[in-house]
Order: C-alpha cells, then sequence, then structure tokens
C-alpha cells in the first residue's frame, strides 16, 4: 500500500475523486444561490440551515476546506511533476492539434478559480465566521438575502464573479467528465455519464453567472 | 517542392543542441518523409558535412523505430501514420518544417534525432509477458475458448509498437497509453489472468520510476498514436490497478 501512496495512477484517481466531491459541494451550492432569485425567504432559510447546522458547520465544512486544498496542493505537485517530466522544450508544439484548450491549461483554469476562492472567502466566509465566532453576534435568519445581495452592487465584483464562472466551466469541462476516465469508469454508461457532465460544466457556471447578473440589477432597481 | 527544414542538431547526449536550418529542393510529393531526409543526408555528406542522424527501420509503419516531431507532433500531420509512411504531399511547396526529436526526461537525446526509447523496454521487461513453459510441451492458445470482444481489444491493444508518438504528444511527456496497451493484452485474456496483479503493479512502477509525467487525460496521445491504441486501455489500466493494489 506505500507504493500506492506515490503512484502515478493513485494520485490521478486522488484528484478525480476529490474533484468529483467537489462536484457535488458545487451543485449543493448553486441549488442555494439559485434560490435567492426567485425567494429570498427560502435562501434566507437554506442559509440560516446551513450556518447553524453543527454537522455542517463542524463535520461538513471541514471536510470541504480539505477537499478544496488536497485538489490544489494536488494539483500544483502534478504540475510540477509533469513539467519536469519534459525538461527540454519543443521549439515547436502544436497542442491544438490533438488536445483540446481547456484539457491542456487546468493549471491555469485552476489559479483563476483559487483566486476566485480567495476573492469569495473574503466576501462571504471570513464576514461569516467573524460574525457568528468572533463577535458572537444574535442568529438572525434574516440576514442572509441583505448581506448577499450588497455584494453584487459593485459592477466590477460581479464582473470578476462571471469572468471566475467563465474559468469555473472551462475547468469543469474537461475535468467533471475527465475524472470518470482517471477512476476507470468507462463501461456501457460512461459515454451518458460523460454526457452528462459536459452538459453540467455549461449549466451550473451559466446558472451561477445568471444568479450574479439578477442579484447585481435587484440592487440597482 | 523547394523546404526549409529546421531540424534540431545536437553532437551526443551530453552536447548542447540547437535548431539549425536546411534548405532542400526537388522534394517529390510522393517521397516519404524519410526518403526526404534520405535526401538532405546525401547532399550533406556529399559537401563534407555530418549527415542528421535519425531511427529508421522497416520502413512500413510496423516496427516503431522512426520517430520526429514534425512541426510539432509526432509522425507529422497525417494520422494514423508512422513517420515512415507520411508522405510528403502532405506539404507545399514553400513550407518551414521543424523536425525535433521525441522530447521527453525519460527518451534523452542520443544523437541528433534519435532518442534512447528504452525506458519502453524495461516497462515491458518488468512485466508485459506472461510465463509460459516453451520447453516442448507449449498448450496450444487456442484451447483456451476466448470471448470475441475480448479477444479484439487484445488484438487492438497488442497493436501498439511501442514508437513513444504517446509520450511524445502528451503536454506531460506520460507514458501511460503505452503502458496500458501492453497491460491490456493480457488483461483480456485468460492467459493474463495469472500474473495480472504483480503486472499491473510492476509495470505502473516502472514507468513511475523512468520519470514519465502523469496523464491529464488530454487525449492527445490517442489521436497521434499511428495504430489508434484507445483511451480505453488507461481507464483499464487504471481499474487493474486499483483492484490489484486493494489485493496486495
Amino acid at each position: 500500500m506505500s507504493g500506492l501512496i506515490k503512484s502515478s495512477i493513485a494520485r490521478k484517481v486522488a484528484m478525480a475523486l476529490s474533484g468529483l466531491f467537489l462536484v457535488f459541494f458545487l451543485l449543493q451550492h448553486f441549488t442555494i444561490n439559485f434560490t435567492s432569485i426567485f425567494s429570498p425567504d427560502t435562501f434566507n432559510e437554506l442559509s440560516h440551515f446551513m450556518g447553524t447546522n453543527p454537522l455542517v458547520q463542524f463535520v461538513l465544512q471541514p471536510v470541504l476546506i480539505f477537499g478544496v486544498v488536497f485538489h490544489f496542493v494536488m494539483g500544483f505537485v502534478l504540475e510540477l511533476k509533469n513539467r519536469n517530466a519534459r525538461a527540454v522544450k519543443y521549439a515547436k508544439y502544436n497542442g491544438g492539434a490533438n488536445a483540446s484548450w481547456m484539457s491542456r491549461n487546468m493549471i491555469l483554469s485552476g489559479l483563476v478559480i483559487l483566486s476566485f476562492l480567495g476573492l469569495h472567502f473574503y466576501d462571504f466566509w471570513i464576514p461569516e465566521m467573524v460574525h457568528k465566532y468572533v463577535e458572537f453576534a444574535p442568529a438572525d435568519s434574516t440576514r442572509y438575502y441583505h448581506e448577499l445581495v450588497e455584494k453584487f452592487v459593485s459592477p466590477v465584483r460581479t464582473g470578476l464573479y462571471i469572468i471566475s464562472f467563465v474559468f469555473l466551466a472551462l475547468h469543469l469541462w474537461h475535468g467533471f467528465a475527465s475524472s470518470f476516465q482517471s477512476v476507470g469508469f468507462n463501461n456501457k454508461f460512461a459515454v451518458g455519464a460523460k454526457k452528462f457532465a459536459k452538459a453540467f460544466a455549461i449549466v451550473i457556471p451559466l446558472g451561477f453567472i445568471i444568479v450574479s447578473i439578477v442579484l447585481h440589477f435587484s440592487h440597482n432597481h | 517542392m523547394n523546404l526549409t527544414l529546421k531540424i534540431w542538431r545536437q553532437k551526443d547526449a551530453n552536447a548542447q543542441g540547437k535548431i539549425v536550418e536546411y534548405p532542400i529542393s526537388g522534394v517529390e510529393g510522393d517521397m516519404s518523409f524519410l526518403e526526404m531526409l534520405d535526401v538532405l543526408n546525401e547532399g550533406l555528406i556529399n559537401k563534407g558535412e555530418e549527415p542528421v542522424v535519425f531511427d529508421h527501420d522497416c520502413r512500413e509503419g510496423i516496427c516503431g523505430a522512426c520517430s520526429l516531431q514534425i512541426n510539432g507532433e509526432p509522425h507529422g500531420p497525417d494520422r494514423l501514420v508512422t513517420t515512415c509512411q507520411l508522405h510528403m504531399r502532405k506539404f507545399n511547396d514553400g513550407d518551414t518544417i521543424f523536425i525535433e526529436p521525441f522530447r521527453a526526461k525519460a527518451f534523452p537525446v542520443v544523437k541528433d534525432l534519435m532518442v534512447d526509447r528504452s525506458a519502453f523496454d524495461r516497462i515491458q521487461h518488468a512485466g508485459g509477458y506472461i510465463s509460459v513453459n516453451t520447453s516442448g510441451n507449449t498448450i496450444d492458445a487456442n484451447a483456451i475458448p476466448v470471448n470475441k470482444e475480448d479477444a479484439d481489444d487484445a488484438f487492438s491493444a497488442a497493436t501498439c509498437i511501442g514508437c513513444g508518438a504517446c509520450v511524445a504528444a502528451c503536454k506531460n511527456a506520460s507514458a501511460m497509453l503505452f503502458t496500458s496497451a501492453k497491460v491490456s493484452q493480457y488483461a483480456l485474456l485468460p492467459q493474463g489472468q495469472v500474473e495480472a496483479t504483480d503486472r499491473v503493479l510492476a509495470m505502473v512502477n516502472q514507468m513511475d520510476e523512468e520519470g514519465f509525467g502523469n496523464c491529464t487525460n488530454t487525449g492527445a496521445c490517442e489521436i497521434e498514436c499511428p495504430k489508434g491504441i484507445s483511451l480505453e486501455n488507461i481507464a483499464r489500466m487504471n481499474r487493474e490497478y486499483l483492484k490489484a493494489s486493494a489485493k496486495g
């Protein structure tokens, strides 16, 4: 089993599984955010539940943070190892002839998403942690929608979120479908699963973009 | 056809290499790419210059000896052919063609365009075989019934000629398509089951030790493979590896 930890295939499978875990989180995050554009009360209720439930706060949240950190760290480790595997570069390399831009630039889209996470944590997660665990502010189940809309007043911030979601789509386009291949799933159901993954890569980021735009304009009106 | 060739020249494994430009004229569309290089080399020899060293053997696409990264693609712009089967009609008069060795840390340059691909041999030696007594009482392979689909898939995997185009095409210089083809051709057959666990563990371990990069599923290897080896083999190898790791 010690060989498994160092093995290229085990690392590849670990990347795929952590990515799949993050995909499930993304779906859950989107579902809650989507309610904000048609039912602020539902959004407040769901946000309050997620923000106060001990299982979510003290079990799922640490697991999620571990999953995010693991995915990024392993991504960088593999990128460095892969760059090292070709010390002398080609004078002419026609990567576009045989592979998609998305598949060749996962590190770039990943870095944009990582930068976005920095902004996103600054906007929501850190204030939330300060609110609950530093200031010990009294629970208010109606504050979430208002706080959300406030963040999307700025067109610059809304624009940055939209750009990040485009890169999220590019990352998911290759990453989600590719994870099936990594875990060795290629039976008769794999074709359908990969089509679903491609659709997911478009629909979910597009949904986040729509939520951002609707929230931005809902404040301005 | 008049062409400008930009060829990687490197005196030996330790020397610093560089791209050198060679104009060439009178190239016929019916020439193979290697024949075009033969013409270039004849000219260089006649001028008293060192000919360009490149790998070649059967010149009919079955031995896996020829290589070359041509205009940024292994075996050039055509599909399902090796460099020896690539015809100059694929290029146009006045073209500039970059010719480089297959690049990977695990494929060190020997001289000019020739690289050492013995890393593939060592992966094969690690487990790419079945232990059959061949001392006079060999069992007829056809005595064991094999599902037709499995036989076809095993045969497809076995068509890998080990040229290294998969490594050259991969942005990570990964050898997973090659290794997975060699694992698959046995994993699919009953004769390969006895040593299946040890085989996949040993071959993947050797692949990692050789310094190849990790597969990120770009699919470039499958597109550039002159024998059309499928990515399905990599998924199969991943499954075999996980099963073998769980066993022991």
